[in-house]
């Protein structure tokens, strides 16, 4: 399944005094199963530009078309929209509410009017994919720890089959522990289950050495868009709008520029130490 | 224990703290401990960090400092007074002040000088010197330009920089920040950092950081880690930065620049341990040409 | 849409209104009630009139913000006016259908009431507007104060209100998260019947008292930690003093209810 984006834009309370442009004149093109990370800071219109793609948000001109289809065409089904895009917020707490935490995850399914079995096979097998423990299963959600919430309200979307799943600051809040869990468990879906996965975040260095495809939002635009090891040379600019690139990045560049003659893409600690040491050898 | 004895601002002696819950007929239905004999030894004007996940115990610690969670066990003493003591709490409040994580959730007022004068309105500071404090305050953190704002229209960065201004508008000797940057983005996360780095050199307050960041703790005296309730490592960054496996152990996220110091260490370069900045680093490698 | 509701919200600017002493405001809200409520005659109507658009015009706030506020009542006013539309009885009948009727009488009250609820609504959202929180509830504290004698917890009640109002705020933009968070889910708001609709609610109540609590909390210990403990002892940063304009003001308000009783008695029609 594909997006496509034509010149969309976005604006906060048009016609008033308090306008704000949240999203200017964006053309992406989303293929199926990429593996993408949309980078900014705090209002960069990262989050408008998810709420676009599955349909919370209207643009306020532009086009969005899914499978070729026009998504603001008057016939087209909002709902059908929301089941294959589907969108997790950045705070599990914002929506988990059942008594259990199975439940919860049933509710997506409920409203997709499913029936009871296929409802409850779904959770369970959103669970699982999530790694969520079973002894867990029929407990509230309200006592579990970050992480583990994080997991019941990744489950709760995943249980509506989207093809599309876009994850809205995945890692808030958790410890290093927790964040790298979270993303493990992220690209582990989008290996085993083939689904297009859209990562929100503001850390570069958590994204990197995940995705395959990096946008980089800054003031509602598309600053950036390409694999990890295009974006980061431009490092210099990244810093400049308060996004920094991974700190090996910086690394290889100031050697390099001290004359030694390392490979300036390499991104992560294991690629940086093996050509530093082949650099010096 | 005396006063006159030689004794840090804050001092902890084999503290301990139990969360006790109970069912409905009051019968414990388990215990957790969430500080284990924790000493702890901090002397005046130092900057120190308290490293740990969540769930290790951090937390609680820090609400002893301010008298917000009672010792179930063992002492504590903030600048000679001990916390126990019902006539301390105020004092001990007065002396320490803190900083918690959610910024929203620890600003009363709806404009920020108000919310600034809060603190010393509670303390019964005259009208004419909270004034003066209010306006101190906001420049020691940056915000004197957001004084007559809403709260609500700042960035969190800034949110937590005017809650910080609220806090040293009490004058306190000492203050400690409960995970301040854990729902800030990398911008705000580097202004609160450098805020408490500022009033810790000028103004030569005592700083409690506790955090799970590791490269906000490079800067810092002295760091304590603390896993389970227990403190599990102590020492000057330099001496935790060298000892990468434990911190990975752990479960803590060691820096890039400190990652690939060590992997370049481990193949039998002479690299110093305990490397923190990228300009050490590639001094390090330099040399070694 | 529901970040749209201005009542109970500050803004910030440096008018005369602003700076008046919050007790003023209270008095003349309270006096701006009273007369809206016993006006009679286009006389007296003209008068509230004039004087709300002048404490508009002085007061800063955009005349565009404040009708924004409105829009959370549209219901309201919807109902109020076709009830009194339908069900007052009066001496011309223009249409009747079973119960409902539609008289001279019944148009004249559907304005007048529609009406006074606007005014109601712009004059006591100006108020909130033009004094923060903290302010409003210093001045009721001094107001009520009196009260304290029969052990009324007067500085626990200003306390709560104005805590009350700093966080609505935020409790609408949560709102607006949480429903995000379901709507993505395929949760359902806006259709169904009364009692589909208040059982659609439960997915966004939940979540939102749950966090409520978590505030509280915080917040709490947040006092707590800054040395709160209620109102004995405590000095006040921003003491409340009369000055000239707040005199001036008490006058302006004392003409202001002359006039429309006058206008009451001597000119009242054509109502």
């Amino acid at each position: 399944m594909s997006i496509i984006l034509d010149k969309v834009n976005y604006c906060y309370s048009e016609g008033t005094a308090y306008q704000i442009q949240a999203l200017k004149d964006i053309n992406l093109e989303i293929l199926d199963g990429q593996f993408i990370g949309i980078i900014g800071h705090t209002g960069s219109g990262k989050s408008t530009l998810t709420q676009l793609l599955n349909g919370l948000l209207k643009a306020t001109s532009g086009n969005i078309y899914v499978d070729g289809k026009d998504i603001y065409d008057e016939d087209y089904n909002m709902r059908d929209l929301r089941n294959k895009v589907g969108l997790v917020f950045q705070y599990p707490d914002h929506q988990l509410f059942e008594t259990t935490n199975f439940e919860d995850v049933c509710f997506g399914p409920k409203n997709q009017g499913l029936d009871r079995k296929e409802i409850e096979l779904r959770a369970f097998e959103a669970l699982r994919n999530v790694g969520f423990p079973e002894e867990l299963y029929y407990q509230p959600p309200f006592d579990l720890s970050g992480g583990q919430k994080r997991r019941v309200a990744i489950a709760g979307v995943l249980a509506m089959k989207p093809d599309v799943l876009i994850l809205d600051e995945p890692t808030a809040g958790l410890d290093p522990a927790g964040r790298d869990e979270i993303l493990g468990l992220v690209a582990r879906m989008h290996k085993e289950l083939g689904i297009t996965i859209i990562l929100v975040s503001h850390s570069m260095e958590d994204v990197a050495k995940y995705v395959d495809r990096l946008i980089v939002m800054n003031q509602g635009e598309v600053m950036y868009d390409g694999a990890p090891k295009e974006v980061f040379p431009h490092y210099k600019e990244l810093e400049a709008v308060g996004l920094a690139a991974p700190q090996v990045t910086y690394l290889m560049h100031e050697l390099k520029e001290k004359g030694l003659d390392v490979n300036v893409n390499a991104t992560t600690v294991k690629e940086a130490a093996e050509d530093i040491l082949h650099a010096l050898q | 224990m005396s006063k006159d004895i030689e004794m840090g601002i804050i001092k902890a002696d084999k503290l301990v703290h139990e969360f006790i819950r109970r069912d409905e007929e009051g019968n414990v239905e388990s215990i957790t401990t969430a500080l284990d004999q924790v000493d702890l030894d901090v002397k005046e004007g130092q900057f120190i960090a308290i490293l740990g996940h969540n769930g290790s115990g951090k937390s609680t610690l820090a609400k002893h400092i301010n008298a917000l969670l009672s010792p179930t066990e063992g002492s504590l003493w903030v600048d000679g007074m001990d916390v126990q003591e019902e006539e301390n709490v105020i004092p001990v409040r007065r002396t320490a002040g803190m900083v918690f994580q959610n910024p929203d959730n620890q600003i009363i007022a709806s404009v920020v000088e108000e919310d600034v004068g809060f603190g010393p309105e509670n303390i019964g500071v005259p009208t004419d010197e909270i004034w003066e404090r209010v306006a101190h305050s906001l420049a020691a953190v940056g915000m004197t330009k957001y004084r007559k704002h809403s709260p609500n229209k700042l960035s969190g960065g800034q949110k937590q920089r005017v809650a910080i201004a609220g806090v040293v508008a009490m004058e306190p000797k000492c203050i400690v920040f409960d995970e301040p940057t854990a729902m800030l983005d990398p911008n705000g996360r580097k202004e609160v950092i450098s805020t408490a780095h500022e009033l810790n050199r000028k103004k030569g307050v005592t700083i409690l950081l506790i955090t799970h960041y590791m490269e906000e703790v490079v800067d810092a005296d002295y760091i304590y880690v603390m896993e389970k309730g227990q403190i599990v490592m102590q020492g000057t960054p330099r001496e935790i930065f060298s000892r990468v496996e434990e911190l990975k152990e752990h479960r803590l996220d060691v820096p890039q620049v400190t990652l690939v110091a060590d992997e370049l260490r481990k193949t039998g370069l002479d690299i110093p341990a305990g490397i923190l900045t990228r300009e050490e680093l590639v001094d390090a490698i330099m040399r070694l040409r | 849409m529901i970040r749209d509701i201005t009542i109970g919200q500050y803004y910030p600017a440096e008018s005369a209104i602003h700076k008046l002493d919050p007790r003023v405001k209270l008095f003349s809200t309270l006096i701006y009630i009273i007369a809206l409520f016993c006006f009679r005659g286009i006389a007296g109507f003209v008068i509230i009139t004039a004087a709300l658009a002048a404490v508009i015009k002085i007061s800063k706030v955009p005349f565009k913000f404040m009708v924004k506020g409105l829009k959370a009542i549209v219901i309201l006013l919807l109902i109020t006016g076709v009830f009194n539309l339908l069900f007052t009885p009066g001496d011309i009948t223009i249409w009747s259908w079973g119960p409902f009727k539609l008289t001279d009488a019944g148009i004249s009250n559907a304005i007048l009431m529609v009406l006074r609820l606007i005014y109601l609504i712009l004059g006591t959202s100006l108020m909130t507007l033009t004094t923060t929180p903290n302010q409003l509830t210093d001045g009721l504290e001094k107001v009520l104060g009196p009260l304290n004698k029969i052990h009324v917890p007067v500085h626990a009640i200003a306390m709560m209100m104005s805590i009350a109002l700093r966080f609505i705020p935020i409790l609408i933009e949560e709102t607006d998260k949480i429903m995000k968070a379901q709507m993505a889910r395929g949760a359902d708001f806006e259709n169904g019947n009364l009692i589909q609709k208040a059982r659609n609610m439960i997915p966004l109540l939940i979540p939102l008292f749950v966090s409520a609590f978590r505030r509280a909390d915080d917040l709490a210990m947040a006092m707590e930690a800054r040395c709160y403990s209620g109102g004995e002892g405590r000095t006040k940063m921003k003491p409340l003093t009369y000055d000239k304009k707040d005199y001036i003001a008490y006058i302006l308000d004392s003409v202001f209810i002359v006039l429309v009783v006058a206008a009451r008695v001597f000119v009242p029609f054509p109502m």
